[in-house]
Formats: C-alpha cells, structure tokens, sequence
C-alpha cells in the first residue's frame, strides 16, 4: 500500500495529526497532473446559483458546461423547475473566430421569450474573455429590452478555484439584493444563506426558525426566487452556511446595509441545536424566543434520539474516512460520526483554508490524516492505511470506496435525500448504518485479506 | 411543509419545453474530450489528460462514474490565468511528469478543450519538447487528439482519439499474421465489447480492440490498491495494428468518413478494411459474422447458428407485441441507426430520430435502413438538442421511446415509456452491463422492449391479469 506514492509538490497539504508540528499548506492553485477532486470557477457559480428555480441559467460557451450540470442536483423547487433546464449557447467554431455575442443575444431573449423568467444568469466559460466577448454589454441590452434583470457571472473556468466562482455568483446576486420591497419584514428576520435545499433541507431549516418566531426573507440559494432575493436586504440578520460559498455576499451585505451575519452548519444535531440557539442569541430581546427554541429543539431531539441509539448500536467502534468540498461540512460530519459511535481517521476537503485546518486538527483525534485538494490515489492510500469502513464524499469518490470495500454515504449535492436538520440527521444515520452494515463486504477481496 | 409533502411537489408536472432557435437546451450530446477519455480508458495502463481547466476533467469524471461506477482518474493540466496568458507548455510539461511519478502509466493520451485550442496550443511541439528533455525509453508513449469542444460531440472526440492513437502507434509493418484481426467497435458498452471480443475469437482470430474498456470500466473489485485498473489493450498490440490481416470498423455514420482509423491501415499498410453497421439485429450481425467468415476462412460457428436460432424463434413467440409500434429513438448516430436497423426487421416504426451529432450522414443512413413505406413519417433531427427531440415526439405520439436516461425527463411528461439504451444511464443500475450487439443482444433487447409494452398494458389494464 505505501507503493501508491505522493507527489512531492502535494506533501505539505497532507498531515497526519500528533506526528509533526502542524503546517499545512493550502488554497492554492491545483497541481496539473495530480487528478485534483475539485471543480473550476464554473462549477462554483453553478454551485450557488443553480438551485434559484424562476431565472433563466444560460451558459454562454461551448457545449460542455451545460451538459454536464444538466439537472445534476437534488436541489428542490416547491414550484418553478426553470433551474433543472440546460440551456447553452453552444458555441461552435465559427462563433470561435467571429465571436459568440450575436448568438448570445439571440439565445438570450428568445429564451427570456420561451420561458418568462424572473431573472436570467449569464455564466462566462472558459474561452468567453478569449474569444473578447463582452457579455456585460449583451446582459445590459437584453436586460433593457425585456425589462428583467439580466446578470453576467464572471465564472471563466480557468480565472481562480472554485471558490472565485463562488465569489463571481455572490456578486451577481449582489446585484439583485436591493431591489426589491421590505415593508412587510419583521424586526426579527434573518436570511439563511448557503442553503440550497438538497432533498428539501431547506424547508427543514425554515420551519425550525419559523417556529422560533423568526421569519426567513430568503433562502439563498435553496428553493430560491428572485423576488424574495431582491429582498433580502430588509433582514436584520445573514446565517450562512457552508465554508465560503456564500460568505462573500453576507460580508457584501454587512458592508453595504449593515446587516451581521453569523455562521451555521446545519448537519448532526449538535450543530444543529447551535444554529438555533445563535440565532436566538442574536434576538435575545424578544422575550420568548429563546423559551420556544428549547422547546423546539426538545421536541425534535427526542423524536430522533432513540432510533439513533438504536443504529448506534451497530455503528460503535467503526472508522470512517470524510472527503468533501468545504471544511465546515467536516466539522459538522466528525461530529455527528461520534454521536453515532464512529471514529474519524481520515479527514479533508476541496476548499479549506489555513483556519479551517487548524480547526480541524483540534477536532481530530491523534493519528487522523488531515488532506487538503487530494486526489484518488492518496484518498484510497489512507483509506488503506487507516483501515476506514465508511467513507463519505461525493459521486467521484464513491468507486474509491467500492473498490475497496469500504461503504459510502453521499453527502454531496447529487443526493436526493434530506440530511440536514433533525431529520436529515436520522437519514444520515440510516444511511451510513445501511452501507456499513451490509453483508456484502464478507465477500470483498479487499477486506477479507487484511 | 414537511420533506415528504414537498417531496410529492417535485415534478416537472406539465412544464412546457419550447425549442429555440439559437440556445441549445438540454443537449443530446457531450463535449469532445469525453469521448477522448473514453477511448484512452480502452488501453491498458493509459492515464487521459485533459489539456484545459480543472473542471474538464472533474466533470467528466463525474458523468462517467456515474455511468460506469467504477475508478475513472481523468488528469489535468489545470490552467490559471497566467496559464491562459503565456500558453500550457509549462503547465503540461508539469502534468506529465506528475502523471508518470503517480501513476507509471503505459500511455498518457492528452485530450486538448476549448480553452487550449482558442488560445492555440501548439501541443504536438510542447509534446516534442518535452520528450527531448528526456532520456529516451523513461518516458511511455503519448498520444494527442485535438478535441475542441465547438468542433462536434463526444463522437468526434472519440473517432479522433481512436485515429490519433492508431496514427501515433500502429507504425509496425511488415509479417502479416493471417489471424489477427483489428476491431474499431465505435462507443459501445462494456458487455457489447465483450461479446464483440467473443465473437472474433470464435472464428479463430486475434483481435486488436481498440478501444476497450471492457474491464477497465467494468472491473471486479480489488484484491489489492489499482493505480489504473486491469484491462484494455496493451500497447504494444495497437503498435502491431499494421500487421493484421484486415480491420474493421463498425458504425452506420462512420462508415462514410473520410478520415478513420480503419482507412489510415488500409491506405498505410494496404489491408481490407471493412466497414459495417453496428451488429445490432439480424441483418447486421450476419453482416459481422460474414466478415469474419471471410477474414478468417472458416464458417460461422455454430454457437452463432444457436443463438440465431433461439433469436428468431424469440422474435415469432413475440411478434405481436411489438408489429406496427411507432418509436422515437435517440442518441448517438451510429446508435441511432443501429437501433432503427432491429426495429425495422422487427415491424417498430421509427417515428423520431434525434440526436445530436453533426456527420450530416444520419438521414441517409437512415433513409436506407428503413423500409420505404414507413418512410414519410419518419422524422429525422441531427443535430437537435431535447427541446427538439421532445417536440417531434409530442406531434409524433410514439408507443415507445428508447434511447439513454437523460430522454426520461420527456418521458415522463409525455408519459411515453421509455426503454433505457446506450450511455448515459444513470438513473438504472447495469447500464455497462447492458448488451446491444449480436444475436445475444438483439434477444435482450427485444425482451425489455416487448416486456416494457406489455408492463404498460397490463398497468393500465382494470382487470390486471397475471397471464399476458
């Protein structure tokens, strides 16, 4: 097994916590040839925007981009399914030489004139700014022609990470913010951002505040409508969730309207029960909300408990390796792995920083690999030496594990099934008992020879 | 609203698709570099290297694993910005190395995108560059495709990695071996390459499959950790493609290309190269069998007779259900033809036609498949993306829809059934498992499409009988 070797540009941004003083390197650049898990800048303005259900996503490129986020996640609408559409310019060759922004505007209003969206993103691709496409301008026009808003979302695969396409689609958004009514929004109320409702996650959440007392202006950008984004404004407090998605657009809001912002994880009950009580906290001047958050958090706890315990039962003792995109999904799963008896022996993630880390290693037992923008064969080498017996990451990790033998739970936005909340956290107990519990694995070559 | 309430709203419900003239909406195909990786996957020990952003080969990845469900490590040579700027030799360069320390590969084949080819990589130079820096028979064999993706789908990615690898290796001439054969089978599935390989060894030959990912994305599981797992063809086998007695090359489209793998051995090494349909139904698997008859010199084996013989008799115990059925069909081109040639020797009317490759050959292949009084209510798209495709379908009323899972979304509005064929699926389990080609494939399809009528009749029946 320590034939699968690690490239010496990579060794800095793996450490194995208690062996050596903590240094880790990260949020840099990928390595070229190293197989990195990640995405691009698209990818992550597709992340954040996709699931806003009533505005038009257009892809301004060759055919790729739109083809593979075609409909790709569980992303819930309690109505408009505009979102689950692929539309793309598709640029060919000659759009190449002569340029693509004629084909881009045709293609813009005929679909703002097939569909009515509320809203249209423009995404730029990879050769967009190559090509001297002025998209900007394109948005403009059409946006004066057909009277709705119409954003270019600077998300050049190429220009940065992942995480500068979260930061191109906070500033679209931004752009919506705004714009929109306030008067009917209460002094109490908060706009949950970097939630994107995967498997109805959102409406979970949204009924805990909104028992709380508190209302919910927008769920950016889960079940998400451009009306209520134009809104948002007018919410006296951001939860944000999720590393960095969305961090930008409530530090773009505290600056502008002076609205704070707090962070939230939303997975495992721990972490759960804190996203409510900070919130609480924050409007401690209402008399009753923290009384009715207690309640809440009571009653949903003790719904879930014993059959927690239950599946616990079989779970102790077990190992697990964790590799998804952002570190506080880590956090929130290291966590919830222990309240179901389960040991954390490989911990990393795409997008993580210097911060992140070090919280990580303080959360981590000794002897636990810390991995930051790993790639398969480090992933399955310390899967091997930590002899894990679950893993949890996303559709490109799930062979990994299989191949090995080792159960998987998926916890990334191809899922279709709730595992945030309460609720959510009872799903993800099952699952992970499911795969880890499974029979199969005493047939697996892998397993029965170690 | 609690999870299962709104879980109950989530459907596409009556949601109108309008086609567009200049978006295309919901693809009916893939960018280039797919069908690229896909075919270095089919040599043994090669590792693909897209030469582009990140995200390239991580999409990918993802649609393929999500298909194949096995390891498919696609690398990267990751531009940034200053990469976009000065040019990817450096960047490359880099990716090589990295590939050759991490995974000891047999081949490296790069796959240019849209990003190295706008800003005009010269790849081939970087390519020598870099293998004069260093000592020769350390660094494997590398193979380029030139694979923009504003240049056609995945298909022509995928016939131009096929060509390139043959340009860059089969360079052996000399010593004809009367029993080797070479087999271009085009994007077929795993169990189709199998059964493809199946049947060239029957006859006695040796075949040269290229490419095939038989085993490499339909593999058991490990006894130990894979860098790249098992299977493919080797390289030194595709080095030697110019000493077999003849090639051949299967795809209805491709079969009129100007430029392929099967006609640069012919033109180089001056051997037959035989160009056919897919060997879907009867009349085009005889037409595979035949050649290899001919190839080899020995009759059609009698395993063959057998399994013709229980195909025909499958077909007349179940000819009823499936005579004067209107189908839409698509996907793939040569796929698309494939399946329309079985479905007119089996009286399913193809009613719709789509897909969305570009060979411009697509009518005319069709138009000779299908028998000429079923012709004008035949409606053929290439090109065409599902807005489209789903258009034809509604005015068409088919009884049945067949082509890969992302046609399940019209299905589901048109409440048409849909029969799952080709790549990708991944809404299904055993979509590599699943058999198109020859006698074997022919019965297997024949049984999900009749069964997939007879589930709808029953289904819909009031009395619900359980003898059909």
């Amino acid at each position: 097994m320590s034939s699968i070797p690690i490239l010496k540009q990579r060794e800095k941004q793996i450490h194995e916590t208690g062996s050596a003083p903590f240094e880790m390197t990260c949020d840099k650049q990928s390595l070229a040839g190293s197989v990195s898990q990640r995405a691009c800048v698209f990818c992550g303005s597709r992340v954040v925007l996709y699931p806003i259900a009533d505005a038009l996503h257009l892809v301004h490129g060759p055919i790729g981009c739109a083809a593979y986020t075609w409909d790709i996640r569980g992303a819930l609408s309690s109505e408009a399914q505009l979102h689950r559409m692929s539309f793309s310019t598709d640029l060919q060759e000659k759009e190449v030489i002569f340029g693509g922004e004629k084909k881009l505007y045709r293609a813009l209003v005929e679909l703002i004139d097939a569909y009515n969206p509320k809203a249209a993103f423009v995404y730029s691709t990879c050769i967009v700014g190559i090509i001297g496409d002025d998209v900007a301008a394109v948005c403009r026009r059409a946006s004066r022609e057909k009277a709705i808003p119409v954003l270019p979302v600077h998300s050049e695969g190429f220009k940065g990470t992942k995480k500068d396409g979260y930061k191109a689609a906070c500033d679209a958004l931004f752009q919506l913010v705004g714009t929109g009514d306030t008067r009917d929004i209460a002094p109490v109320s908060i706009n949950i951002l970097g939630e994107f409702n995967i498997g109805g996650e959102a409406w979970l959440i949204r009924d805990y505040y909104q028992r709380m007392g508190v209302q919910v202006v927008s769920v950016l950008t889960g079940d998400g409508r451009v009306e209520d984004i134009r809104r948002a404004h007018g919410a006296t407090l951001n939860v944000v969730q999720c590393s960095g998605a969305m961090t930008f657009l409530a530090e773009m809001m505290k600056e502008k309207y002076g609205i704070p912002y707090i962070r939230a994880s939303y997975f495992g009950i721990e972490d759960m029960a804190k996203a409510l009580y900070d919130v609480a906290a924050h409007f401690s001047s209402d008399p009753f909300i923290q009384q009715k958050t207690e309640k809440l958090v009571r009653e949903q706890v003790n719904a879930v408990l014993p059959e927690l315990r239950r599946l616990r039962a079989d779970l102790e003792g077990k190992r697990a390796a964790v590799y998804v995109g952002g570190a506080f999904k880590v956090f929130s799963l290291i966590k919830a792995l222990r309240q179901l008896g389960m040991r954390v022996v490989v911990a990393g993630s795409q997008t993580g920083n210097a911060d992140d880390y070090a919280t990580l290693r303080d959360l981590c037992d000794t002897g636990t690999v810390i991995l930051d923008d790993a790639n398969p064969l480090e992933l399955s080498r310390f899967v091997i030496e930590k002899k894990a017996d679950l893993f949890i990451g996303g559709v490109k990790e799930r062979p990994i594990a299989y191949k090995l033998g080792v159960g998987f739970c998926d916890h990334n936005h191809e899922r279709k099934t709730p595992l945030a909340g309460f609720e959510g956290m009872l799903h993800f107990a099952r699952e992970v008992h499911t795969t880890v519990t499974s029979p199969v694995w005493q047939f697996v070559p892998f397993r029965s020879k170690t | 609203m609690n999870t299962s309430d709104s879980v109950k709203e989530y459907a596409m419900g009556n949601f109108p698709i309008t086609p567009t003239a200049s978006a295309t909406q919901n693809a009916c195909k893939l960018c280039a570099p797919l069908g690229a990786s896909l075919v270095f996957k089919g040599i043994r020990g090669a590792v693909p290297l897209l030469h582009g952003s990140q995200g390239c080969s991580t999409y990918i990845r993802r649609y393929l694993i999500s298909h194949y469900k096995e390891p498919v490590d696609i690398a990267c040579s990751n531009f940034g910005e200053q990469t976009a700027v000065f040019g990817g030799a450096v960047n490359l360069k880099l990716a090589l190395e990295n590939i050759c320390r991490q995974y000891d590969p047999a081949l490296i084949g790069i796959a240019t995108t849209c990003l190295s080819e706008t800003i005009g990589d010269d790849v081939p130079m970087f390519i020598k560059q870099y293998l004069a820096g260093q000592p020769e028979g350390t660094v494997p064999p590398i193979v380029h495709a030139s694979t923009p993706s504003y240049q056609g789908s995945h298909m022509e990615g995928f016939h131009r990695a096929v060509l390139a690898t043959v340009r860059t290796l089969a360079t052996q001439a000399g010593g004809i071996k009367q029993n080797q054969v070479n087999l271009f089978p085009g994007m077929l599935s795993p169990a189709d390459l199998r059964h493809s390989k199946e049947m060239v060894v029957a006859f006695g030959l040796e075949p040269m499959v290229l490419p095939d990912y038989s085993q490499t994305l339909d593999g058991g599981l490990w006894e130990s950790y894979h860098r790249i797992p098992d299977g493919g063809t080797p390289v030194a086998t595709i080095a030697q493609a110019g000493t077999a007695a003849a090639s051949i090359e299967l795809g209805h489209t491709l079969a009129l290309a100007n430029e392929t793998a099967a006609l640069l051995l012919a033109e180089r090494f001056g051997m037959r190269a035989a160009r056919l349909g897919f060997p879907m139904g009867i009349r085009h698997t005889d037409a595979l069998l035949q050649t290899l008859s001919e190839i080899s010199g020995r009759p059609v084996p009698a395993i063959y007779r057998e399994q013709r013989g229980r195909l025909l008799d499958t077909l007349v115990d179940g000819h009823k259900h499936v005579n004067n059925i209107r189908a839409a069909v698509y996907g793939e081109e040569d796929l698309v033809a494939g399946l329309v040639g079985y479905l007119s020797e089996i009286g399913i009317h193809p009613v719709v036609c789509g897909s969305g490759g570009q060979s411009h050959h697509l009518a005319e292949v069709l138009e000779a498949l299908v028998p000429e009084s079923w012709r004008k209510e035949l409606t053929v798209l290439d090109g065409a993306d599902f807005a489209a495709i789903e258009a034809a379908v509604e005015k068409a009323k088919p009884d049945l829809i067949i082509g890969h899972s992302k046609g399940y979304a019209m299905s589901r509005r048109l409440s048409i059934p849909l029969v799952r064929v080709g790549f990708p699926i991944h809404d299904r389990m055993g979509g590599p498992r699943l058999l198109h080609i020859g006698y074997e494939g022919a019965m297997a399809l024949f049984d999900r499409i009749a069964n997939a009528l007879i589930e709808q009749r029953q289904d819909g029946s009031e009395v619900g009988y359980t003898y059909m």
